[in-house]
């Protein structure tokens, strides 16, 4: 029982940072823009909380920080490809290598140091419930955040009339802007959540995952979302669901390697990412409905003629 | 009628405009233009395709700034910085390219332009009964990608009519229309008239400016050359203070001996299925074009034209290589090449990325298309291209079709629409082609080089060649088809002599009767 839970809870661990990171970019996509910059993003992130904590010693003001640092390292990429209409594409390309890079040598006096770790959940008597305690109320605080998120982004996209702005943004941005809409302005917010989502992402890696720093340790989880926010055909909740699918099968397969079961290794790693792809293109079936969600305008440089 | 014109004179002005110039470049879009508009008129604004309409339109509705000039909203000095402010002020606007989100329900896409809070359900409830108190019923819930143009342009009026705005700019709003929802339209602006509204009707189509506006500024290159009532010109003397110059009137001889002409292009029951959700299936369509005749497609956009080229055209291959025939042989099999050698030719709809490739120059996209039928004209021994060769056809084509440009040999992109259409069209009628398919041929092209167009379609037909035109332009039609078919939700009518056939016959099946009821919805009407 206990391993049930156990496992079960790595599960949730595992995919906590790629849900938070593909709801954030799930939304920059939902207002048309493409960042392909998630992954340095969130190593972004996963240094300046980690450095954050480390210095200061408090794992909650090194969260904060993450969500700055992802947040400001955004900015960039929308100053880039918002005001000065670069191409989306090669700039979010390059916003991921110098998120790697930089991350690397700001990282470099940290490698080795011990990190601190965000407290799990703990409410007396409730969280020492067994099984149901331990999955409901006893986890870190950063998965609740997630669920949390997800549940707001579902509220906001299709309940709210910003919501409604910024979904017909990403539908047609010269329509938009024909209606009086702020289409910069609205991509420029949708970019700095995606980048402050991507940077708590990459600070649950450095503060409760592995509390630690360690080069590249984002381990291509920023390349994983984004593949997760196309494939879940930018519905949140499919989001969730590819994310937690991920999730299992990843730690699932990380025993089934342990239990020493006769497939090669490299077919028992390479699962997670078949599985979700998998489920996730059966059940965006319906080829109508994909249309209807995909952001038309996505990845097009917007100028307004004047 | 005259009453009515004079009492707008003694009427304020709702808009005043002095002056207003844009310059793009060297190009001077807008140059020092004045426009009043009373309250309670229908003003039109006329004038050749690039001679400064929209940009002037678009200064008025705040996504264009002026380089300089003045504009007053009920006497008082405005200036309208975004399309936000002219909402605030009180001007709506209704899109020739539509505003609309395809992936959004109509309800939604009018919530997106009203800047109150209330919620989805009490706007659609809103745009219902308005929609119907007006004539243009409207399903709110609907989603706009499944909607035809005419009930798009529906939403576009009735968010523009939420908005309760005191001036409505239409531009070129029958262009997508049947005739009979034009007429409609035309009830509802002259009922926004008698409820004190002003409407700024841009068109070039004559006839219903002459019967819906009270007066009219022409523009031409950018300069406002006259303001007159239309009510006492004839479509002749507009078209004149339009073009500045007599329009030749496109000639169509008889077509002689058709009974006895072989086909050339025959079509047997081609269907086929949509490619993507918002695309039409085309359904069991059947045509005969015989060398010698022209056959001209009517029908609003979206009910399958684009589909239907491109089957036939051979950019989609169809299963049944019997279902297209060109000079009596299968083609169905073929791609466009394979087609073109046959002696086919075809000029697709969308000029610049479809019919041409923009960065690259006339000659090099004349290569493009006809490295295949011409092969030994234009590509020499090893497979080098005889650049001499395109560069000198290029320029007896450009010679032909009167194409103006700004160097010998521009790249595509830098030719104005029309003159880029002229030398599209030109490119393959100088290969006196046995069988021409032809998409909106002058779509968005002035009036003195679509006669020319229109005039070289009828003499290639008259020289022996089988020659299809699909278009939205009725009047366009009328003047060049010896038979018309109606294309409607993917199916095609039989072809309706040109002799038998009326605006309101091809606008009832344009709008979906029975080909056999036509007649009968006739009576009806």
């Amino acid at each position: 029982m206990d391993i049930t839970v156990n496992i079960l809870l790595t599960i949730a661990t595992a995919a906590t940072p790629l849900l938070i990171a593909a709801i954030g970019e799930l939304v920059v996509e939902r207002s048309g823009v493409l960042n392909l910059g998630v992954e340095g993003m969130m190593i972004m992130g996963a240094v300046g909380g980690f450095g954050a904590g480390y210095l200061t010693g408090s794992p909650w003001i090194g969260l904060l920080a993450a969500i700055i640092v992802g947040a400001l390292f955004s900015l960039l990429f929308a100053v880039m490809t918002l005001s000065l209409a670069t191409n989306q594409v090669a700039t979010g390309l390059s916003l991921t290598l110098l998120g790697l890079g930089l991350s690397g040598m700001i990282g470099t006096s940290f490698v080795g140091q011990p990190g601190v770790r965000l407290p799990n959940l703990d409410i007396p008597g409730i969280s020492s419930i067994p099984v149901v305690g331990r999955l409901i109320f006893g986890q870190d605080p950063v998965f609740y955040i997630s669920i949390a998120l997800t549940a707001a982004v579902m509220w906001f996209l299709f309940r709210t009339r910003t919501g409604l702005t910024l979904r017909s943004i990403g539908d047609s941005h010269t329509s938009a802007h024909a209606l009086g809409i702020k289409v910069i302005r609205y991509r420029y917010l949708a970019v700095v959540f995606g980048g402050a989502c991507a940077g708590l992402a990459g600070g649950h890696l450095s503060l409760v995952y592995t509390p630690q720093w360690v080069e590249n340790m984002s381990a291509g989880r920023g390349w994983i979302a984004l593949a997760l926010v196309v494939f879940a055909s930018w519905r949140p909740w499919r989001v969730l669901a590819g994310a937690y699918i991920f999730g299992a099968v990843w730690i699932g397969q990380l025993h089934a390697q342990a239990f020493g079961i006769p497939v090669p290794s490299q077919f028992l790693s390479s699962l997670p990412y078949l599985a979700t792809i998998v489920v996730l293109v059966l059940i965006s079936r319906n080829k109508r409905l994909t249309m209807m969600n995909t952001p038309a305008s996505l990845g097009q440089p917007f100028v307004p003629d004047r | 009628m005259g009453g009515t014109v004079s009492a707008n004179h003694d009427r304020a002005n709702l808009l005043e405009v002095r002056g207003l110039t844009k310059i793009f470049g060297t190009l001077t879009a807008c140059d020092h233009i004045d426009l009043n508009i009373a309250k309670g008129e229908i003003h039109a604004l006329l004038g050749e395709n690039g001679a400064g309409k929209s940009t002037l339109v678009k200064m008025l509705f705040g996504s264009l700034e002026p380089n300089s000039g003045e504009i007053f909203w009920d006497g008082k000095p405005v200036r309208i910085t975004s399309p936000g402010v002219a909402k605030k002020l009180g001007i709506g606007m209704v899109f020739q390219h539509f505003s609309l989100f395809e992936a959004l329900t109509a309800a939604e896409n009018i919530a997106l332009s009203l800047n109150d809070g209330s919620p989805i359900s009490t706007i659609a409830a809103k745009a219902r009964a308005l929609s119907y108190s007006y004539g243009l019923p409207l399903d709110p819930d609907s989603l706009v990608g499944d909607l035809s143009v005419g009930e798009r342009q529906r939403i576009e009026i009735i968010r523009c009519l939420l908005q309760t705005p005191q001036l409505i700019i239409l531009d070129e709003p029958t262009s997508v229309l049947t005739p009979q929802e034009a007429d409609k339209l035309f009830e509802t602006l002259e009922r926004l008239r008698a409820e004190g509204k002003s409407i700024l009707y841009i068109s070039h189509r004559l006839e219903e400016v002459k019967r819906i506006c009270d007066r009219a500024t022409v523009l031409r290159h950018g300069k406002v050359v006259g303001h007159c009532n239309p009510r006492e010109e004839t479509a002749a003397s507009l078209a004149r203070m339009m073009v500045g110059s007599e329009v030749k009137a496109v000639v169509r001889a008889p077509a002689e001996g058709i009974e006895t002409a072989p086909a050339l292009l025959e079509i047997r029951g081609l269907s086929r299925k949509p490619a993507t959700p918002f695309a039409i299936p085309l359904k069991n369509i059947n045509l005969t074009v015989c060398a010698g005749e022209v056959i001209g497609i009517a029908g609003v956009a979206g009910n399958g034209q684009g589909e239907f080229f491109e089957s036939v055209s051979g950019e989609v291959l169809q299963q049944d290589a019997g279902s297209v025939r060109i000079r009596g042989k299968d083609a169905g099999g073929l791609s466009i090449t394979g087609r073109r050698l046959m002696g086919a030719a075809f000029v697709p709809e969308e000029r610049l990325g479809h019919g041409a490739a923009p960065r690259m120059k006339l000659s090099e996209n004349l290569l493009l298309s006809r490295h295949a039928t011409d092969g030994k004209a234009f590509v020499g021994s090893g497979g080098t291209v005889k650049n001499g060769a395109v560069y000198s056809a290029a320029q007896r084509i450009i010679k032909a079709m009167d194409v103006r440009k700004s160097a010998p040999d521009p790249e595509a992109a830098a030719l104005s629409g029309g003159n880029l259409q002229k030398f599209i069209v030109g490119r393959e009628l100088d290969r006196k082609p046995s069988v021409m398919i032809v998409n909106q041929p002058t779509w968005g092209v002035d009036a003195g080089a679509a006669a020319h167009i229109r005039q070289a379609l009828i003499e290639l037909a008259r020289s022996g060649s089988a020659v299809l035109v699909i278009s939205q332009d009725l009047d366009e039609l009328f003047e060049l088809s010896d038979a018309i078919a109606v294309m409607h939700n993917g199916e095609l009518s039989a072809p309706l002599p040109i002799a038998e056939a009326t605006f309101e016959k091809i606008g009832l099946l344009m709008g979906g009767a029975e080909p056999g009821h036509a007649e009968h919805g006739m009576e009806v009407a």
